[in-house]
């Protein structure tokens, strides 16, 4: 049961072959069962899930079912849940029972979809490995040895392993589709603004963007439609009709411009990544799609602009964390600085506190103009590249990442090594572009992602390439050895 | 641009962020480290680029200045540290 498609699985529910209680049954024991190897997971929510699928189950005799109804999924644990604990993978909200329901939560909450628990992620989002959570590193399910990528490195695992056939994911540099690389399954971040923002603890809110893990295309493709759409309580969502990602899946690839950027295949490409994507670039061909080579000469310039704005914009964001309104406090302040300061710095970890002390820095009195404005015109740089490229071919394809998933500590104390691992994918989130991984190989026992990435609001057309070329190979459908029992 | 353990210091000041003494120097390197990385960004003319705050360049929306949000004091104030009385405790502030 745990290898089906979500269409499958609705299937299955509606002709009542098994119940939603049955289905959460299932995916339920593989959690208990397998992620004591992975740690994916932060918090378990058996008898909310339960409950769920029960009134899910109800549904299904009144009629008034969605694609996602009773369908079991795994919540990235920055998204708010009312009642549930949302510690965003740190011990500054450890304690954080949060007093309404994100968005993205209600909405999946409307459709009858059964969240299973919270999945654990590098603090505050901030990691691409998933070593900087509270609650100690995710595993890699193809290698315990290795990362699962970040920060949506649970969820990645999780889906990885099969734990749960959907899971939900931010990204604001690369945090969905680089682990949904590492791990060898299908991750979509779609445009910014596409998907709402409220109640998703932000990190850098220029760059923030919520999406989908699954199996396959085709499963994304169901959990991105429920996600998305117009919210007037977000700020910068946008007001545009949403797209039936479903009904673009089987589109005719015959014609289709692919852009091959030059500056993403390059030094510091691992071959055997390389050559995995040279394979896949070539089934495409098969389909009908056209290759065609482009530059996108400011790329090289994505990571530091990255390291400029999203920190500069972490620092003030995560100014709230103050340990007064809600979130830790350290014991027996002198005074108000002092519970400030020593609640900050008991509160946050390593890698939050350099990017708040770096954000400070260069937001500081002096610095503006040198960091955050010359970061902000790079930026559009960077975005006038890929304006110029999609006057020229519909989807852009490259490696997800530079190598396969690297092994936990390998890069721990070098932090600009570490931001290296997002070089193709940070460029995207600049834009506000949407990108997706598809997995599309391995090197050894180690899966490979292809990245796609689409003009503005074309998350359909991904979806539809992703899809064809899912339905000429198989890496999707690879599951990692040791979780094969039901 | 290079940071040493004072300026770290200021830094943290600034954040009213604790970073302990000892750590001052190990942040000072890996900050430094990601500065001199960050100046790559210098390498390109800039001049009479407008900063790109939003990939669309959309603006704020405006909504009627009505109030939409219900009373629940009591339902945030139950996850706050320490409250009294419906209000925010913190440490003395005036002598």
């Amino acid at each position: 049961m745990f290898q089906k498609t979500i269409s499958e699985l609705s299937a299955g529910l509606r002709s009542g072959e098994f119940s939603c209680e049955e289905l959460t049954e299932c995916f339920l024991a593989r959690v208990e069962r397998y992620d004591g190897q992975l740690n994916s997971l932060v918090t378990l929510t058996r008898d909310s899930a339960l409950a769920a699928a029960r009134a899910a189950d109800q549904r299904f005799k009144t009629g008034e079912v969605t694609p996602l109804t009773g369908i079991p999924y795994l919540h990235k644990d920055i998204f708010c849940t009312e009642g549930v604990r949302t510690s965003c993978g740190s011990r500054m909200l450890d304690n954080f029972i949060a007093p309404y329901d994100a968005t993205v939560t209600q909405k999946l909450k409307d459709a009858g979809a059964v969240m299973l628990g919270k999945t654990n992620m590098d603090e505050f989002a901030m990691g691409s490995s998933n070593e900087t959570s509270f609650y100690g590193p995710v595993r890699n399910p193809w290698d315990r040895e290795r990362v699962p990528g970040g920060s949506s490195g649970g969820s990645a695992a999780a889906v990885a392993a099969r734990l749960a056939p959907l899971a939900t994911g931010t990204d604001t540099g690369g945090s969905i589709r680089q682990p949904a690389a590492l791990c060898g399954v299908t991750g979509i971040k779609p445009t910014y603004g596409r998907v709402s923002r409220y109640g998703m603890i932000a990190f850098a809110s220029s760059l923030d963007q919520a999406g989908a893990f699954a199996a396959s295309a085709a499963d994304a493709a169901r959990l991105l439609q429920a996600m998305a759409g117009y919210d007037p309580r977000d700020s910068t969502s946008i007001d545009r009709p949403l797209e039936d990602y479903s009904a673009a899946l089987e589109e005719d690839l015959r014609g289709l411009k692919i852009g091959l950027p030059k500056e993403y295949f390059g030094a510091g490409l691992d071959t055997g990544v390389a050559d995995a994507v040279a394979a896949a670039v070539q089934s495409l061909t098969h389909l009908g799609a056209e290759v065609k080579d482009i530059s996108l000469p400011n790329a090289a310039l994505s990571v530091p602009a990255y390291y400029v704005v999203a920190p500069a914009e972490c620092s003030s964001n995560l100014s709230r964390m103050d340990g007064v309104r809600f979130g830790y406090r350290c014991d027996n302040p002198r005074d108000l600085e002092d519970l400030y300061v020593r609640s900050r710095g008991e509160g946050f970890g390593a890698e939050v506190k350099r990017r708040i002390l770096i954000g400070t820095y260069a937001l500081s009195a002096g610095y503006y103009d040198a960091y955050y404005l010359k970061a902000q015109q790079v930026r559009r740089l960077i975005r006038d590249d890929f304006v110029r490229a999609f006057s020229e071919v519909d989807v852009i394809l490259s490696p997800t990442a530079p190598a396969p998933a690297f092994r936990l500590g390998e890069k721990a104390d070098d932090p600009v090594t570490m931001y290296l691992s997002d070089i193709y994918t940070i460029a995207v989130n600049l834009a506000g572009l949407p990108g997706m991984s598809v997995p599309a190989g391995f090197v050894g026992n180690l899966p490979v992602g292809m990245q796609l990435i689409g003009n503005y609001f074309d998350e359909g057309r991904l979806l539809n390439v992703a899809h064809r070329y899912q339905q000429v190979s198989d890496w999707h459908r690879q599951l990692p050895v040791g979780f094969e029992a039901v | 641009m290079s940071v040493d353990k004072e300026a770290v210091g200021r830094i943290a000041h600034l954040a009213r962020l604790g970073v302990e003494e000892t750590e001052h120097d190990n942040y000072a390197r890996n900050l430094s480290a990601i500065l001199s990385f960050v100046e790559q960004l210098d390498s390109v003319d800039t001049s009479g680029v407008a900063p790109m705050a939003h990939p669309l360049d959309a603006s704020q929306r405006l909504r009627p200045d009505e109030v939409t949000e219900t009373d629940r004091r009591e339902q945030f104030q139950a996850i706050a540290p320490r409250v009294e009385a419906g209000l925010y405790l913190v440490p003395k502030v005036i002598e």
